[in-house]
């Protein structure tokens, strides 16, 4: 059988759009995905402040919900995004690294269901949340 | 009685369109994914030019999902500052010099943003337009639609809402 967590790694990686946002996949497998973000002025959605824009949050968190479907023992392969609502608690601190954490909690033949986390340094507070409905594609 | 001579055409046209560059040129991250607005009167359409640094599934080829959901949200939120500056745009209270250096210009912030992917995203060029449901005090409402090549055949659309800017308290 083929190593999902290493295929997923490797999908992940061949994104032209993770790679614009220099998305790094820190942890995969069973249902779970971390994925970070380096600190990028190209990003920035306030320019007197320097606090990254909430659409690039958003990308992270739609890729970081997107690789925890795939690792999932029951995803046969690749998924696509029915719905996600991100919430926005908070700026995020410039100059540090986000994180993301994303869980796909239940999974049937056609739908997966994820939510995610997104944090910086200060992990007692989260900068966003996310929620959605994932596709389950066959091979 | 005499209504006032309208001010001549290219006055009105320098004045509207220097005020939407600076709102949106002045933000590295609607460079960074090159997001243009067309401006007819006061309405506005987002335009997402492509390049491949947008593609989220090289297979298919198609747009990345987090792309499309921070375009539409880009456009809630130029749509919506656009709207709440613009009669003091007019009155030429706000100069578009001031729009990203005067601190108390502030703008709306995101507080929830949902995305409905209907299709996926061809890659190529995308437009989107934003129609504000309820703009209060407080809190304001966004409802957002894109499309590709046909009008009619959405690939996304997305709700939104945002807290509005505050304007200071005198003894703030």
């Amino acid at each position: 059988m083929v190593d999902k967590t290493e295929l997923a790694r490797q999908f992940i990686e061949a994104i032209p759009h993770a790679q614009a946002l220099r998305l790094d996949l820190t942890r995969i497998g069973e249902g779970e995905a971390e994925i970070s973000m380096p600190y990028n002025e190209q990003l920035i959605g306030d320019p007197r402040t320097g606090v990254v824009h909430g659409g690039a949050v958003s990308a992270m968190l739609d890729t970081c919900c997107g690789a925890a479907v795939m690792s999932h023992p029951s995803a046969p392969g690749g998924t696509a995004t029915i719905d996600l609502r991100i919430d926005y608690m908070r700026a995020a601190t410039p100059g540090q690294k986000i994180h993301t954490r994303a869980t796909c909690y239940h999974i049937t033949r056609n739908v997966a269901f994820v939510r995610a986390i997104a944090i910086d340094d200060d992990s007692e507070r989260p900068v966003a949340t996310a929620s959605g409905a994932f596709t389950v594609e066959g091979r | 009685m005499a209504r006032p001579r309208p001010e001549p055409m290219q006055v009105v046209k320098q004045r509207r369109d220097a005020a939407l560059r600076a709102l949106v040129e002045g933000v590295p991250y609607i460079r960074f994914l090159n997001i243009t607005f067309d401006r007819r009167g006061d309405e506005l359409t987002g335009v997402l030019n492509f390049d491949e640094k947008l593609i989220g599934n090289p297979f298919l080829p198609a747009i990345h999902g987090g792309v499309t959901a921070a375009f539409l949200e880009v456009t809630a939120v130029i749509t919506l500052s656009w709207e709440h500056m613009f009669p003091r745009i007019e009155s030429g209270e706000i100069e578009a010099n001031d729009i990203l250096t005067d601190d108390s210009i502030r703008f709306p912030k995101t507080i929830d943003f949902t995305v409905d992917y209907l299709r996926s995203g061809l890659p190529r060029d995308s437009y989107a337009r934003a129609f504000i449901n309820r703009s209060g005090r407080r809190y304001a409402s966004v409802r957002v639609e894109a499309w590709q090549d046909n009008h009619a055949k959405l690939f996304a659309q997305g709700t939104g809402h945002f807290l509005m800017p505050q304007s200071p308290k005198p003894n703030e």
